[in-house]
C-alpha cells in the first residue's frame, strides 16, 4: 500500500489493478493453504465415506444372483422392518424423556453454582463435571455394577426397608436405567456449557433488575435464562444428535442385561449387528443413512420450531 | 475478570443454606459410581462375591494384589491397552487440532474463493452422525487394507469440524485483522505472521480443542469396536468392553476377571481424571468461547 502513494498519478491506476489482483490472488492462495489439509481429511473422511454409504445402500446382495441393484428397495424394507422401527422408536421415546430432564438438571445445577459463590460451590462444580471425562463405555460398565443383583447396593439399600430392589436389567426398567447412565454422563458438561455462559452475563443488568424490584427467582427466569437461550440451544441439538445415535451404553451393557437388550436395540446397533455380524454391509449403510436423514429432520425440525436457526450456524 | 468484578459488585456474600444441601446431594450422586469403584477394587474375589456391604471396603485391603494381576493378566494386555488409548488419543489429538487451527485461522481472517460455500458445508457437517461414517469408512478401509491397523483408529480422528468451528470464532474475535497487517507491512511473510503473531493470540483456544479432540479419541468406542479385530491395538474402551462381555457369558467361572474389571475401569479414568483437574483453567476459557454468540 505504502507503495503505490509513490507512484505518479498516471502509472498508478494500471499499477494498482495489478498490485491488487496479485494481492487477492494470493490471499485466495494463503486462504486455501490454510483450509486446505482439513478439506483433504474433510473430503476424504467424511463426503468420501458419505457418499459410499449412499452408493453401498443402493445395492442388495443375496446368495444367488450376487450383488444387485435396487435403487430403494433397502430403505423400503428399512422403513417397514419392525425392529428398525421399534429402535427408531425407541431412540425418539428416549430423546423426549433423557434431553428435558439432562437440561432441566444443568439449568439448575448451572444457576445455583452461578448464583451462590462459595468454597463447596466451586467444589461441587468440579465433582459434577467429573463423569464426562469417564468415557461413556466405562460409566456404563460402573453403573452396570452397581444396577448388578450380585454386587450392586441395592439389594442392600432397599433390604433395609424390607422392599426388593428394582431390576435395571429388566424389560420394565431397562429404559429408566439407560435415562440415569445418560443424565450422570452429560448433565455436568451441560452445567459447564451454561455456567459459562451465565458468566458471561453483564452483571450490571441484575443490579438494574434489583433496583426494579426483581427478585431472585424473577432474576433468575427473566433474565439469567433468556439471555442463556443460544447456549441451551446449542446443548439441545447436541443432545439430540447424540441421543438419536445411541450405541455405547446399551452395547455395553447388552451382555449384563441378556435377553432385554437385543442387538437390535437401537437403529445404530442394529447397523453395527447388520454389517459386522451379519456381513450384510449394504443394509448396514442403508439403516446408517437412513439414521442419519432421521436426525437431520429432527434437527432442522427443532430448530425451525425454535426459529433461532440464524443463532449458530 | 467477570468472576472478580461481580463478587466486588456484591454487597454482602449470598449463601443459601437450602440452594447448598440440594447441591450437595447432587454431588453425592455424580460421585456414587466412583466410590463404588474405588471400593470395590480393593477387593479379591471372595470380598467381592462374599456378600459383605458393597459400599464399603473388605476387611483384606489388596490394591497391590489387584493391580499386579490387572498388568500381568494374558501377557499384560492391559497395559498395552492404555497405551493404545494414549497413542490414540496424542495422535488423533495432536492431529485434530494442527488442522483445525489452521483451518479455523484461515476461514476467519482470508476472504478466498469458495470460503462461504466451504464454511457452511463444514458447519453442516456437524450434524452428520459420526456413527454413520463407521460402515462406509471400515469397507473403504477395508479396500486399502488399513483396517486393523493403528491408522484404522488414528485417521478418522483427524475430523473434528466443531474445532475447526472454535477456532474459527475464536481467531475472529482474538486476532485483530490490524495487527496481522502491522505484521506485514513489517515484511513479515504469511507463514511467519501466523506463527509469530496470530498462533500466541490463540492458544488459549487452541489448549482447549486439543483437550477436547483428545478425549473425544480416549472416549471411542463404536469406530474402534468396528476397526480392530487383533486384541493387541484395542483401546481400553474396548477391551474392556470385551473383558466385560466375556465374564456376563460365564458368570460362575470368571470371578477373578470381574475384579480386574472392576479395577481397569478405576484405572482407566486415572490419567483424564487428573488431566481435567490440573488443565481445568484451559477447558472452561475455551467452554466459554464456545458457548456461543
Amino acid at each position: 500500500m505504502t507503495l503505490l502513494i509513490e507512484e505518479s498519478a498516471a502509472s498508478t491506476q494500471k499499477k494498482a489493478h495489478k498490485v491488487r489482483g496479485k494481492v487477492r490472488l494470493r490471499e485466495h492462495l494463503m486462504g486455501w493453504l490454510f483450509v486446505g489439509p482439513f478439506g483433504i481429511v474433510f473430503l476424504a473422511l467424511l463426503i468420501a465415506p458419505l457418499a459410499y454409504a449412499l452408493y453401498l445402500s443402493l445395492w442388495q446382495k443375496k446368495l444367488i444372483g450376487g450383488t444387485n441393484f435396487v435403487f430403494l428397495g433397502n430403505y423400503v424394507k428399512a422403513f417397514t422392518d419392525p425392529t428398525f422401527l421399534s429402535g427408531v422408536w425407541f431412540v425418539v421415546r428416549f430423546s423426549l424423556v433423557a434431553i428435558p430432564l439432562q437440561i432441566v438438571i444443568a439449568l439448575a445445577m448451572a444457576l445455583i453454582v452461578d448464583a451462590v459463590t462459595s468454597l463447596f460451590t466451586r467444589f461441587s462444580r468440579l465433582m459434577i463435571f467429573l463423569p464426562y471425562a469417564i468415557p461413556t463405555v466405562i460409566g456404563a460398565v460402573m453403573w452396570g455394577f452397581l444396577y448388578s443383583k450380585s454386587f450392586g447396593p441395592l439389594t442392600d439399600i432397599f433390604g433395609l426397608f424390607g422392599a426388593t430392589a428394582p431390576d435395571f436389567f429388566s424389560k420394565n426398567l431397562i429404559f429408566y436405567g439407560l435415562i440415569n447412565v445418560v443424565t450422570w454422563q452429560w448433565a455436568g458438561y451441560y452445567m459447564i456449557i451454561l455456567y459459562a455462559a451465565l458468566q458471561g452475563i453483564d452483571p450490571s443488568l441484575y443490579e438494574a433488575a434489583r433496583m426494579d424490584g426483581a427478585g431472585k427467582w424473577q432474576i433468575a427466569l427473566r433474565i439469567k435464562i433468556p439471555l442463556i437461550a443460544p447456549a441451551l440451544l446449542l446443548i439441545l441439538v447436541f443432545s439430540l444428535i447424540g441421543t438419536l445415535q445411541f450405541f455405547n451404553e446399551p452395547q455395553i451393557l447388552r451382555y449384563l442385561a441378556a435377553g432385554t437388550i437385543a442387538p437390535g436395540f437401537t437403529p445404530n446397533m442394529y447397523a453395527y449387528q447388520q454389517a459386522f455380524a451379519l456381513a450384510n454391509f449394504n443394509y448396514g449403510s442403508a439403516i446408517s443413512f437412513a439414521l442419519g436423514g432421521i436426525v437431520f429432520v429432527c434437527v432442522y425440525a427443532f430448530l425451525f420450531f425454535t426459529r433461532k436457526r440464524r443463532s449458530f450456524l | 475478570m467477570t468472576a472478580r468484578s461481580r463478587t466486588a459488585g456484591r454487597q454482602r456474600p449470598q449463601r443459601h443454606f437450602p440452594l447448598q444441601v440440594l447441591l450437595g446431594f447432587l454431588v453425592v450422586y455424580f460421585l456414587v459410581p466412583f466410590w463404588w469403584v474405588i471400593v470395590n477394587s480393593s477387593k479379591d474375589a471372595p470380598g467381592l462375591f462374599g456378600g459383605g456391604n458393597t459400599m464399603w471396603f473388605a476387611d483384606r485391603i489388596d490394591y497391590v494384589e489387584n493391580l499386579t494381576r490387572l498388568f500381568t493378566y494374558d501377557g499384560g494386555i492391559y497395559g498395552r491397552w492404555i497405551l493404545n488409548s494414549t497413542l490414540y488419543a496424542l495422535a488423533g489429538g495432536v492431529g485434530a487440532t494442527i488442522l483445525s487451527v489452521m483451518a479455523g485461522y484461515g476461514f476467519a481472517k482470508y476472504r478466498f474463493a469458495g470460503r462461504r460455500f466451504s464454511f457452511s458445508v463444514m458447519l453442516g457437517a456437524l450434524m452428520v452422525p459420526a456413527t454413520a461414517l463407521v460402515i462406509p469408512t471400515f469397507m473403504m478401509f477395508s479396500g486399502l487394507g488399513l483396517t486393523n491397523t493403528i491408522w484404522a483408529v488414528i485417521l478418522p480422528s483427524l475430523l473434528n469440524p466443531f474445532g475447526v468451528y472454535l477456532m474459527h470464532v475464536y481467531a475472529r474475535d482474538a486476532v485483530p485483522d490490524e495487527i496481522l497487517d502491522a505484521a506485514r507491512a513489517d515484511g513479515a511473510g504469511e507463514i511467519r505472521t501466523f506463527f509469530r503473531v496470530a498462533f500466541p493470540l490463540m492458544r488459549p483456544a487452541v489448549v482447549t480443542v486439543l483437550l477436547l479432540s483428545a478425549v473425544a479419541s480416549w472416549n471411542n468406542y463404536f469406530l474402534p469396536l468396528a476397526m480392530l479385530s487383533d486384541n493387541r491395538l484395542f483401546p481400553v474402551t474396548v477391551g474392556l468392553g470385551v473383558w466385560q462381555g466375556v465374564a456376563s457369558a460365564n458368570n460362575a467361572g470368571s470371578t477373578s476377571l470381574w475384579s480386574l474389571i472392576i479395577l481397569g475401569a478405576l484405572v482407566s479414568v486415572i490419567p483424564l481424571v487428573i488431566a481435567f483437574f490440573t488443565l481445568q483453567r484451559h477447558w472452561r476459557g475455551g467452554l466459554s468461547v464456545g458457548g456461543l454468540r
